[in-house]
């Protein structure tokens, strides 16, 4: 059994789903427009892996080696669609600006793989860590994207914050530069690359000095 | 016994398809009503501020007709028109309409027409134009869709319902101009379209309430 320290790490750092694994990453890189985006999708995928995860460890020992992956698959499809309506029924304006990426966390390698690779062969309480902190690491990895390339891009933070914490958090947003021109680069799809290799760079860079 | 053993992992996928099919049918029993009244909410909301609440009094959502005109709308697909009426007598009509020529597909819009053919204004629904570019056209990004309030086929004449690039009275944006000329083009078609059948886009017969 892996210990709840090591869970922890991986998920946050050593084994970032964004930045290590690199699975996942059409949300990443397709939604990373703005913090709020990153942050909203962020946190949906980390309900889809506690979930998934918590089930996955649950029914390891019941379901036979043979069907294990379309049986994964299903619990995933299932609750990823379960989700979609919720966000739908609360936060429908949320749901407008993350669009059809709910519905490609399905497709998430980030959430089979972890299910493959931990979850089946794991008790459910370090399953559950398991899918909570590679779901904050992700989060982690979307909402830093969504802060640079929102900061170059339309020089704000937190803009549209209302979208998920409703009306009164207008406030949330953060004008940095004012009177900014905008950086179209990084607001269109190649943006994200760009961000996302600058931001492994960075991560590798830290790593590299901690080592020392 | 492999027959047996095939069998039984058989049932067990059944089973949890059966699981995960449930799940979904009780998510969507549980949701699909809020989900309708905050589409109609928000399409409300907008239909609303293009012909504000208290010009009406009838259920814009059950006073609808539906139209097919590929020749004059320029799309093939059905337009809902939403009609505004105070005490029985028409005030507005609403467009639900489309530009098929945006420079990334089509463009869904609201075009808010009064009785007397002058604009209230034009909404974007929904667009797939690029960011940072063509999405200007959006009202929380630019107030570019609000040069078409007040407007009508006399204003400008028919020359005038162009981007300025193209000679006529409408702004372009900045860094794109496919956009605004196929939104021009489809609130110009809209006005058109509009003053034709006039009597007809309000008209109350049986056909008008089929859905």
């Amino acid at each position: 059994m892996t210990q709840y320290s090591q869970i922890i790490r991986d998920g946050l750092w050593h084994n970032n789903p964004g930045f290590v694994q690199l699975l996942g990453l059409c949300p990443l890189l397709a939604v990373t427009g703005t913090l709020v985006n990153g942050l909203g999708l962020g946190i949906a995928t980390t309900l889809i892996l506690i979930t998934s995860n918590i089930t996955v460890s649950l029914i390891r020992n019941i379901v036979p080696n043979e069907i294990r992956l379309p049986v994964f698959v299903l619990v995933i499809a299932s609750f990823v669609t379960a989700v979609e309506m919720m966000l739908k029924a609360f936060y429908y304006d949320l749901y407008l600006s993350l669009g059809i990426f709910i519905p490609l966390i399905v497709t998430n390698c980030a959430v089979i793989g972890r299910a493959e690779a931990f979850a089946s062969k794991e008790p459910v309480d370090r399953a559950f860590l398991d899918g909570l902190m590679m779901g904050l690491g992700f989060t982690f990895a979307l909402t830093m994207l969504g802060a640079l390339r929102e900061l170059l891009g339309y020089g704000t933070l937190f803009a549209q914050a209302s979208l998920m914490f409703g009306q009164s958090a207008e406030w949330m947003t953060i004008t940095v530069f004012e009177d900014y021109r905008g950086f179209l680069l990084a607001v269109l799809p190649p943006g994200a690359f760009f961000g996302l290799g600058l931001l492994i760079a960075f991560k590798n860079a830290i790593d590299k000095r901690s080592s020392l | 016994m492999l027959i047996k053993k095939m069998a039984q992992t058989a049932a067990l996928l059944t089973l949890f398809a059966v699981l995960g099919g449930g799940l979904v049918a009780f998510s969507f029993e549980a949701t699909h009503q809020r989900i309708e009244a905050n589409k109609r909410a928000a399409l409300l909301c907008t239909l609303n501020e293009l012909i504000p609440f208290h010009y009406y009094d009838n259920d814009l959502f059950t006073d609808i007709r539906e139209v097919q005109d590929e020749a004059l709308l320029g799309t093939e697909e059905i337009v809902v028109i939403y009609r505004a009426r105070k005490e029985g007598k028409p005030v507005a009509a609403v467009f639900n309409t489309l530009a098929p020529d945006g420079y990334n597909g089509k463009i869904h819009l609201l075009v808010g027409i009064n009785y007397k053919g002058i604009l209230m204004g034009v909404r974007v629904i929904t667009h797939k134009e690029t960011p940072g570019l063509g999405d200007g056209i959006e009202l929380r990004r630019s107030d570019w869709i609000l040069g078409f309030n007040g407007r009508s086929l006399i204003n400008p004449d028919k020359g005038g319902w162009q981007v300025k690039r193209d000679g006529g009275d409408f702004d372009q944006l900045t860094g794109a101009t496919i956009t605004p000329r196929a939104i021009v083009k489809a609130v110009h078609k809209t006005l058109l379209f509009f003053q034709q059948y006039h009597e007809e886009v309000f008209a109350v017969d049986a056909q008008a309430l089929e859905k």
